[in-house]
């Protein structure tokens, strides 16, 4: 830090009434995000007569845990984690993988045709999955991979937006470390895993984190490329569990509880971490 | 790092030599190492193939499958532009799912651009909680739509619902003036329950990446401003605003391209229906339907290239139009 400037850091006098008024603002807005939150918990410790009362009651009581054990008999849930497990952190791995070595290609080594690459990078920028999701749905039931891991991973695994971040991000690292390393006879290979990769801790780290949680949250691919009950994601998972219990809400929150909450608690731990993932893969993308 | 620099040619010259033809048609430009080309092919070679295979050649792919009458099962028959006629002149679900994506786009990114931006503003102004205020406003953004839109549901059901309760609370205050419609059985309410759905649900994205853009914004300015004897609202209006014009800028087009395609919400409000007589139809849930209910892949893919040829219209007008308003030249975040 620098000597404190002249400028001294609150110029203007506060204005208590306007401050007043700018918390009430904010306070009404935080209530109006925590609601659903709230009601989602509560609804799903209700007994069935408590759920169709009015005017509707917060606190459940008595309180039904059993909700929970109900929701978790008539749906495998357990499975439905372990497969968004496997499935966000394999693209997750994948992604960050090719994307930061083909981003190392296109920041740091020269090669003939790197403009016409990046620009048809670009162009692969601007196409809706929802376009060539039906050519990707025909070739994995073309593969026999319909229903299958590989069909929930690799299609998604291979991404233009993070191969630009990166791209965006090594740009920034001088070059100069690059030579140095090549006089001492280190290959790019080297170069790439021993200098580029730990320079770009902050990158990578939010990239991760917006990668893993798209694809943990994702829904209409996992929705058109599985069938069994044992291959479903959380979410469609419990979209199956709305198409088969759609008024018993106490169970159908128990299950939104169930997908929701370890995603909120990771997050309510490493805030900061999401939040800026999302500032660095939101403003590099520009 | 070791000085001792290995046995390995650096002279380029040598490295040709040694390379004849192979080297000069791998020539790059400016004295570098000419085994780079190689390299370089593969270092790329993993994420080129991966979309080559998954998403340049599928969306070829789609074009082909947009003339042709398949289901899947028997032979592709080959309709030429049958399927885009059919849609362009005689689909009323297709109509309506254009009208309804339309409405969700130009309803749902200027309220998530004034809201976020009025919210940002007031965060960045309030000093104290600015922390707590951010991750809660931030939490939705995290959540699963998925089950955000189960919940959202279950709050709009008529008769046990805690938005339909609040409002009949307020009905009593003004003597039965005010009665909660049923919104998602309703072909006027429906789309809005899906608004404010999407509202809570990505406010705090919008919210966030307006901070970043507020705080790069030079405090010399406004004190620069107040000196010259500036308002509020003056400030706002001649500083701020054209100084975050980027981010808000990136951000149009963001919300606009995720408007577009809106699918989660409404499957899941509606049941995977589309809401009452198609209320809630969107182009992908169309696409969706006709792909994986109605067993017409040509038709599906037909929808998914007129909505990606929207989509990027739309861009490049937001591209040509940004030269009028978007300022570059400071604060560039």
């Amino acid at each position: 830090m620098s000597a404190p400037s002249l400028a001294s850091a609150e110029p203007r006098p506060p204005l208590r009434p306007l401050h007043l008024l700018l918390h009430l603002v904010l306070i009404c807005g935080s209530v109006a995000m925590l609601l659903p939150f709230v009601w989602m918990l509560s609804t799903s410790l209700k007994t069935p007569p408590q759920i169709f009362t009015y005017p509707p009651v917060w606190i459940p009581n008595p309180i039904a845990w059993e909700n929970y054990r109900t929701t978790v008999s008539v749906m495998p849930f357990g499975r439905f984690y372990l497969n968004s497990l496997i499935v966000a952190t394999s693209i997750t791995v994948l992604q960050l993988l090719t994307s930061s070595l083909a981003a190392f290609a296109f920041a740091r080594l020269r090669f003939r045709g790197r403009n016409v690459l990046f620009l048809l990078y670009l162009a692969t920028l601007m196409i809706p999955f929802q376009v060539t999701m039906l050519p990707n749905f025909i070739l994995m039931r073309y593969l026999s991979w319909f229903d299958t891991y590989q069909a929930l991973i690799l299609p998604p695994a291979f991404s233009a937006f993070s191969t630009f971040l990166l791209r965006q991000y090594f740009l920034g690292i001088p070059l100069d470390l690059d030579e140095a390393a090549r006089i001492d006879g280190a290959s790019s290979f080297r170069i790439w895993w021993r200098i580029v990769l730990p320079l770009s801790g902050p990158v990578l780290a939010a990239l991760t984190i917006f990668v893993f949680l798209n694809n943990w949250n994702d829904f209409l691919w996992p929705l058109v490329i599985t069938d069994s009950i044992e291959m479903r994601t959380l979410p469609v998972g419990l979209s199956v569990l709305q198409g088969q219990h759609s008024v018993r809400w106490n169970l159908l929150m128990a299950g939104s509880v169930i997908a929701m909450l370890p995603v909120l608690v990771v997050y309510i731990v490493g805030q900061k971490w999401f939040i800026q993932g999302f500032t660095m893969s939101g403003l590099g993308g520009r | 790092m070791a000085l001792q620099p290995k046995s390995k040619p650096v002279d380029s010259a040598l490295a040709t030599g040694r390379r004849g033809w192979l080297s000069r048609l791998w020539r790059g430009s400016g004295g570098w190492h000419p085994t780079q080309q190689n390299e370089a092919y593969l270092f790329l070679l993993p994420s080129l193939a991966g979309l080559l295979v998954f998403t340049a050649l599928p969306i070829v792919a789609a074009l082909a499958l947009s003339l042709v009458r398949w289901n899947l099962v028997g032979a592709p028959v080959f309709v030429g532009p049958a399927n885009y006629v059919e849609l362009l002149t005689r689909d009323d679900a297709f109509r309506k799912a254009f009208w309804n994506t339309l409405y969700f786009v130009v309803t749902i990114v200027p309220l998530q651009l004034a809201i976020g931006l009025a919210l940002a503003v007031a965060l960045n102004q309030a000093l104290r909680g600015i922390k707590i205020y951010r991750v809660i406003y931030f939490m939705p953004v995290v959540t699963s739509i998925v089950a955000a839109a189960l919940v959202f549901q279950w709050m709009f059901n008529r008769d046990f619902g805690v938005l339909s309760a609040l409002i009949w609370k307020l009905g009593e205050w003004t003597g039965g003036a005010i009665t909660p419609p049923d919104w998602l059985n309703s072909t006027v309410w429906a789309k809005p329950a899906i608004v404010l759905l999407t509202l809570w649900k990505n406010v705090g994205f919008t919210l966030v990446i307006y901070l970043a853009g507020l705080q790069a914004v030079p405090q010399e300015l406004y004190d620069a401003a107040t000196v010259d004897g500036a308002s509020g609202w003056q400030r706002f209006r001649n500083i701020t605003l054209p100084l975050i014009s980027p981010t808000t800028f990136f951000l149009l087009v963001i919300q606009m391209i995720g408007a577009f395609q809106l699918f989660s919400e409404p499957f899941v409000m509606s049941r995977g229906q589309g809401g009452p007589a198609q209320a809630t139809l969107t182009l992908v849930f169309y696409v969706y339907q006709n792909a994986f209910r109605f067993g017409n892949m040509g038709k599906a893919a037909a929808i998914a290239w007129v909505l990606f040829v929207f989509i990027f219209v739309c861009t490049l007008v937001q591209n040509r139009l940004q030269r009028r308003w978007v300022h570059y030249e400071a604060g560039e975040v």
